[in-house]
């Protein structure tokens, strides 16, 4: 099996980080996940944070696992960040079609 | 021949500097962790090429870097790039978890906020990070909401020590400007037991077991800003230091005044004698004379630049009150930067360099105990704090 074909049981989900987490992982673009179903934000963030285990405490808070206050998670031009974790993503993420969007807060002037 | 390393924090970024024991000619390496605020680096006394850095974001929190290598290369502690397949348990070295449990510590108090109402402590970023003088995997790092946590791991692990969070008092912290930091930690070299730290604005305290239990060493402090001017804490202390040869004599810089301790913190008296203004952050000792001090005078706590645009070090050579004025390299003027409390540091050379960095960039070294300053680099981002390894 190659890194882009998903297992018998479980789906390929596409997720795109922002850069700084992208340089602290070593990730080049888009990260594609194995994730079991069903696929929701708590399984692919378990997920991204089993295959790169730097980005614990990231992206959400250790024990909480509350998501980062200016983080948030966009895909199919929805804003899921207030979605609860265990709600299903939509079926274009869960299949592969569309990427989960990790996006930081822009700031600044 | 003799080598200094400059570990350099700042905004933007770490970055080393490295030179013989001339101090004249610099290699400038970085930025290492690029876009990250780098609050701290500090290397093991026991082992120079272990390095410690506290790595921080207001996206994404804080992370811990470690080198092995003098800073060359850098690695999350419990983290193998190289076995980058799924790895449990999860990377808990950056996680820094209040210890609320009755059994090993005191169940979480709050603290005093701005408005003078109570918050529950929560944390934020490590601000200081000091290797212990014996273990070159054993750690300390001190917190935003202030607190001290220790590693005997290399940093895959920490926990608070809570007897000095939990030792009552916590109610009557309350943040500075900067937050409310545990900034300073001193281990005591000739007394493995004894630790001093320091928090803004709660003032300084002492162990005398280790880090078990504290107690606040704020006798003589006199601070005009809060209710009770020589309470017993709530004191805005910016930064304490010590010469390791006179482990028993302390020097502070207050909010305003600076201050000497001759009994292990017991009792200060202010020695700002006749500096131009005793408000700053820096506050350093000099490593072959103990009673040789400097610190970096700013305007007010309401103007952080130097006065009239002019930056300056003071030094004195008679351990506080006769000082005098260092400017010979240092701007004449439009100089309006200031110097963060973690941002001065002395190297242990048979001629003591003393070196600071400024929030505009620029690192300063003088080869000869303050007599001259010439800037290292000019541009770097803010620098947030300048530690200095002297190497054989």
């Amino acid at each position: 099996m190659d890194e882009f074909t998903a297992g018998a049981n479980t789906s390929l989900v596409r997720v795109q980080i922002p850069y700084h987490l992208r340089n602290l992982a070593r990730i080049d673009g888009e990260v594609a996940l194995e994730v079991a179903p069903p696929v929701t934000l708590r399984s692919v963030l378990d997920a991204l944070e089993a295959r790169y285990p730097m980005l614990c405490g990231t992206i959400r808070e250790h024990d909480t696992k509350k998501r980062r206050p200016f983080l948030r998670f966009f895909a199919c031009e929805e804003d899921l960040s207030h979605q609860p974790p265990d709600a299903p993503l939509p079926d274009a993420v869960a299949e592969g079609r569309e990427p989960l969007l990790i996006i930081g807060a822009i700031a600044g002037g | 021949m003799s080598q200094v390393r400059v570990l350099v924090g700042t905004r933007k970024g770490a970055f080393i500097l490295t030179a013989d024991g001339k101090r004249e000619k610099w290699e400038v390496s970085g930025p290492f962790f690029g876009g990250w605020e780098i609050y701290h680096m500090k290397g093991s006394p026991v082992d120079p090429d272990r390095i410690y850095a506290s790595q921080t974001s207001g996206w994404f929190g804080q992370l811990l870097q470690a080198s092995s290598d003098g800073g060359k290369t850098w690695f999350q502690p419990g983290v193998k790039p190289e076995e980058a397949t799924p790895q449990f348990p999860p990377v808990k070295s950056n996680r820094f978890v209040y210890d609320a449990s009755a059994e090993t510590g005191k169940p979480l108090t709050t603290h005093q906020w701005y408005d003078g109402s109570q918050k529950p402590w929560e944390f934020k970023r490590v601000w200081h990070l000091e290797p212990s003088l014996t273990d070159p995997i054993t750690v300390y790092a001190g917190v935003e909401d202030a607190a001290i946590f220790r590693s005997t791991d290399g940093g895959e692990n920490w926990h608070e020590m809570p007897g000095l969070r939990g030792h009552g008092t916590g109610p009557d912290w309350q943040p500075g400007a900067g937050g409310m930091c545990l900034h300073s930690i001193i281990l005591d070299p000739s007394n493995p037991e004894r630790i001093y730290i320091a928090i803004s604005a709660a003032g300084a305290f002492r162990s005398d077991d280790g880090g078990q239990t504290w107690k606040p060493i704020n006798k003589g402090l006199y601070s005009k800003y809060i209710p009770n001017p020589t309470a017993e804490v709530g004191h805005c202390v910016h930064h304490i230091a010590m010469n390791p040869a006179r482990p028993d004599k302390l020097f502070m810089q207050k909010h305003w005044d600076v201050m000497r301790s001759d009994d292990a913190g017991d009792n200060w008296t202010k020695i700002s004698g006749n500096l131009p203004t005793d408000f700053g952050f820096v506050i350093d000792v000099n490593s072959n004379e103990p009673e040789t001090i400097y610190v970096v005078p700013i305007k007010s706590d309401s103007e952080h630049f130097p006065l009239d645009g002019k930056l300056r070090v003071y030094r004195s050579r008679t351990g506080g009150n006769e000082w005098e004025e260092l400017g010979k390299g240092l701007p004449e003027r439009d100089c309006y930067v200031n110097v963060l409390r973690d941002a001065m540091a002395v190297d242990k050379l048979d001629e003591c360099g003393v070196y600071f960095g400024t929030t505009g960039g620029q690192v300063y070294v003088s080869p000869d105990g303050g007599d001259s300053w010439k800037a290292i680099v000019h541009d770097l981002p803010g620098v947030l704090s300048v530690e200095v390894q002297t190497l054989a």
